[in-house]
């Protein structure tokens, strides 16, 4: 049993305080995505959603010139110009050029100063960490900001619920029970980046969308009740997380010796493993999908 | 400030050919990137690309091989799996697949610092004269593609059902776009980069929707919008040394905000005409 | 450009007989019969998920019945078919997408044609006939995104005509016009379809629109079909038969209305009505 462990456990993997730490913020963080992604998946918002984590790397690369923790980066460019995108646009197809033109002025933002930040921090793998992440050089000190926060979007997702389920759904009958479609919508994007911030943190920011849209697009095809499908998104996101944190660490005894296979890639390798064995459950009779097509 | 070196280098001369290629390109396939309102596969495709690049340089072979099968893959994986109400979650997750594998070829390879960043960033300067030419090859092939799709592909963007009353194979259509818009992806992104590769998508387009409503019009106008767009940038590039993709986003944003103006303006004079002939 | 098709006189032009369709063991048309003739304006009627969009994508070609026959002039159905002329519901585009009302319409002439358009005088000039045809001429040159519903309506009729179809298909054309928007289109299409001799069938939830032009009426429901001139099919035996329960048939201020339910004047609903329906519902 023990050498069973040992194989699937490389060594040292429970005495590391920053395996240790990856674990929490990964699990924390993927549980909050998972439930968030569902209403992202149901409200059509993915491209959003993966805007805002590249709105996110631009601040992430000027964070990393002024010195200063790439959080704030993702988190304050993250909501200003998801903000901006919510209010630019109104009809779905031009929101999708509004998201697209800020996105590509985000972008062009983001390369120039990864450029700067690579001829004048002397940090050549800084394009690196803010685009495809770095779990395991998490300061302790960080750890405690991602928590919290967490904990403030869970705690308004719960007060908010009911109204941000209306709208999703139908916006024209929430606007006929009175609910403010636009402020509701306006507060939903806004804990959509902060979600979105953290998830850019810990697995980057190109990859941040793996554990926003995949958890929940596999959840809603196994489900067709809305809050199970939260929990299994959720569930699903931490798993992915932790099994790919157990082996990147366990990777680093795999050839080539001593690089180490990337999170990240173990990540999305899982999730997408996740969402293609709901697909396949769908072609077997007796699953409830049609419910969940007609829904959305 | 400006030498004459900008136009008689030759690393300068590829990279002014290799650009104009890519800005009628892009104009044309962005026009129906716009009107299809696939912004996101449009900002898909060239991340898919960047992956496929980086894989190639692990494993030292051309990297527009590596852009072309990762591109296309990721169009033909859109295509197939796209049901037409979940578009953006196929998107998204086919994104996330194809730079998960990214990832992984950048965590495996030592080389990235060099190769991979060309690939996300742009290196106009680093266009060699067999890449001219495979450019303005596949470039040829994707204007001869978009215009053998162009009125079925304008039908079905209208109407899907018309298309398909019409006995136009719409899901065949959709795929054939989408491979074609891979395609040209895998030419743009060694000249602006991966991550603007799509600036030079939708900037022209969405800025010339602003001022014209004939389609001609509108391409011609983005074919004139994208060309001013790369050349700017290449010159600036040149000067400041700084990558080439900031300058096309900065330059598309610029001239997207002026044109949003020009169509504000001009709405609010027709309202106040409308207005004076009521009084 | 496309050699017109004699038709005999007395011909149907279209003929469906005993068709039965399918999905996934579900029962959507069952012995379903119509015959359709020359100039002919018929109104197909029914309730939401009557099968009325199934029949359409079934005359049009897109799906095959598993038993039965379809017949346009005299040759079985397939997709992309000349001679049926085809109107969605509506328009779903962007404000601002550079496309003018003479572009929507020159796709109807060839759009389903691989290759760029060349200019053409003969091209134009069918254009913009057509677009005098529908009232649609003095907005030819305004983008497409910015004009109203039923503006788009009447492109979208014109678009149809240009193959010169013998039998124009309408889905739902009226369910997003206000009233007046509603009764010219239902004129024009009459109008057209009178002086081209062309047969018009016209999905609508509420028939009180089509009643001063419609010939005969084509009434869906659970799957099956009755066809029928106006007074025959709105009565409430044939509909309750139809149906499988009492249905009542009212006629107010000389509108007509079908109530479903046993005490019709208190629990009765609307049955075609889909708004009234989901009200009653809840």
């Amino acid at each position: 049993m023990i050498r069973f462990l040992n194989l699937l456990f490389a060594p040292g993997f429970f005495q590391n305080t920053q395996v240790m730490n990856a674990l929490l913020l990964g699990g924390v963080v993927a549980a909050i995505s998972g439930v968030v992604g569902v209403f992202v998946v149901i409200r059509g918002q993915s491209f959003v959603g993966h805007a805002i984590a590249d709105f996110g790397g631009a601040g992430a690369a000027i964070a990393v010139l002024m010195g200063i923790n790439t959080l704030w980066g993702f988190l304050g460019f993250g909501v200003l110009s998801a903000a901006v995108v919510e209010l630019m646009g109104d009809r779905a197809r031009e929101h999708d050029l509004a998201t697209g033109i800020v996105l590509s002025v985000a972008l062009g933002v983001e390369s120039l100063f990864l450029y700067l930040d690579t001829h004048f921090t002397g940090q050549a793998g800084a394009p690196m960490m803010i685009l495809f992440g770095s779990i395991f050089l998490i300061k302790p000190s960080t750890v405690s900001i991602v928590v919290a926060l967490t904990a403030a979007t869970t705690v308004i997702i719960i007060t908010i619920y009911r109204p941000l389920l209306l709208c999703s759904i139908d916006p024209d009958l929430a606007r006929t029970r009175g609910v403010p479609v636009r402020i509701v919508s306006l507060l939903f994007i806004v804990l959509l980046s902060f979600v979105v911030a953290e998830g850019s943190f810990i697995i980057g920011a190109l990859l941040s969308t793996a554990l926003l849209i995949g958890p929940a697009a596999a959840a809603i095809r196994i489900t067709h009740k809305l809050g199970l499908a939260m929990l299994y998104s959720a569930v699903l996101g931490t798993l992915a997380v932790w099994i790919g944190i157990v082996l990147a660490y366990d990777s680093f005894l795999w050839p080539p010796v001593r690089r180490g296979w990337p999170v990240s890639f173990f990540v999305c390798a899982l999730i997408l493993l996740f969402y293609l064995l709901t697909r396949l459950r769908e072609k077997l009779p007796g699953s409830g999908i049609m419910m969940v097509r007609r829904v959305t | 400030m400006l030498d004459a070196g900008i136009f008689t280098q030759s690393f300068m001369i590829h990279a002014w050919i290799g650009g104009t290629i890519v800005a009628i390109l892009s104009a044309f396939i962005g026009f129906f990137v716009v009107i299809r309102g696939s912004s996101f596969a449009a900002h898909a495709l060239p991340q898919a690309g960047f992956a496929g690049g980086a894989g190639a340089v692990l494993l030292n072979i051309n990297p527009l091989c590596g852009l072309a099968a990762f591109a296309v893959g990721g169009a033909l994986l859109i295509g197939y799996l796209g049901d037409k109400e979940r578009n953006d979650v196929i998107t998204a997750l086919t994104l996330v697949a194809t730079l998960g594998a990214g990832a992984l070829f950048l965590g495996l390879t030592n080389k990235y610092a060099t190769g991979a960043y060309a690939l996300l960033f742009g290196q106009i300067v680093g266009v060699s004269s067999d890449q001219v030419v495979a450019t303005a090859f596949i470039g040829i092939v994707c204007l001869l593609c978009l215009a053998f799709l162009y009125r079925p592909l304008l039908l079905a963007s209208v109407s899907r059902e018309i298309a398909e009353a019409r006995g136009v194979p719409v899901r065949l259509l959709e795929i054939c776009f989408l491979v074609v818009v891979g395609l040209a992806t895998a030419i743009i992104v060694p000249v602006v980069g991966a991550l603007l590769c799509f600036s030079l998508l939708i900037g022209p387009n969405a800025t010339s929707v602003y001022l014209t409503s004939s389609p001609g019009k509108a391409m011609a106008l983005s074919l004139l919008i994208s060309l001013v767009t790369v050349w700017i940038s290449i010159v600036l590039a040149y000067i400041s040394g700084w990558p080439i993709g900031f300058f096309v986003s900065m330059t598309g944003a610029l001239l997207y905000a002026c044109a949003r103006a020009v169509h504000y303006f001009r709405v609010k004079n027709i309202r106040l005409k409308a207005g004076i002939i009521q009084c | 450009m496309i050699s017109p098709v004699k038709v005999k006189k007395g011909d149907a032009i279209l003929s469906i007989e005993n068709i039965r369709v399918q999905f996934n063991q579900r029962c959507v048309l069952n012995d379903v019969n119509v015959q359709v003739f020359p100039g002919e304006f018929i109104g197909l009627i029914g309730p939401n998920g009557a099968g009325k969009s199934t029949l359409f994508k079934v005359i049009l070609g897109l799906l095959s019945p598993i038993q039965g026959s379809v017949r346009v002039l005299g040759r079985a159905a397939k997709s992309g078919d000349r001679l049926i002329g085809y109107v969605p519901q509506k328009l779903f585009l962007d404000p601002n997408i550079p496309l003018r009302a003479r572009d929507l319409v020159a796709l109807g002439l060839d759009g389903h044609r691989w290759g760029i358009p060349l200019p053409s005088k003969v091209r134009k000039k069918r254009v913009d006939e057509m677009l005098k045809a529908v009232d649609a001429y003095r907005f030819a040159d305004s983008p497409v995104g910015q004009l109203s519903g039923g503006e788009q309506q009447r492109l979208l009729i014109a678009q149809a005509l240009l193959t010169d179809p013998q039998l124009l298909l309408l889905d739902e054309p009226l369910s997003n016009l206000d009233i007046k928007s509603a009764y010219e289109v239902v004129n024009l299409v009459s109008r057209i379809g009178r002086e081209k001799g062309i047969a018009v069938i016209l999905v609508a939830h509420d028939m009180n629109p089509l009643l001063s032009v419609m010939d005969r009426v084509l009434y869906l429901a659970e799957g099956k079909a009755v066809m029928g001139r106006v007074e025959d099919v709105f009565r409430n035996d044939v509909l309750s038969g139809l149906y499988g329960y009492p249905v009542e048939v009212l006629h107010v201020n000389g509108r007509i209305m079908v109530v479903g339910g046993n005490n019709s004047g208190i629990n009765g609903y609307p049955l075609e009505c889909n708004c009234c329906k989901s009200e009653a519902a809840t």
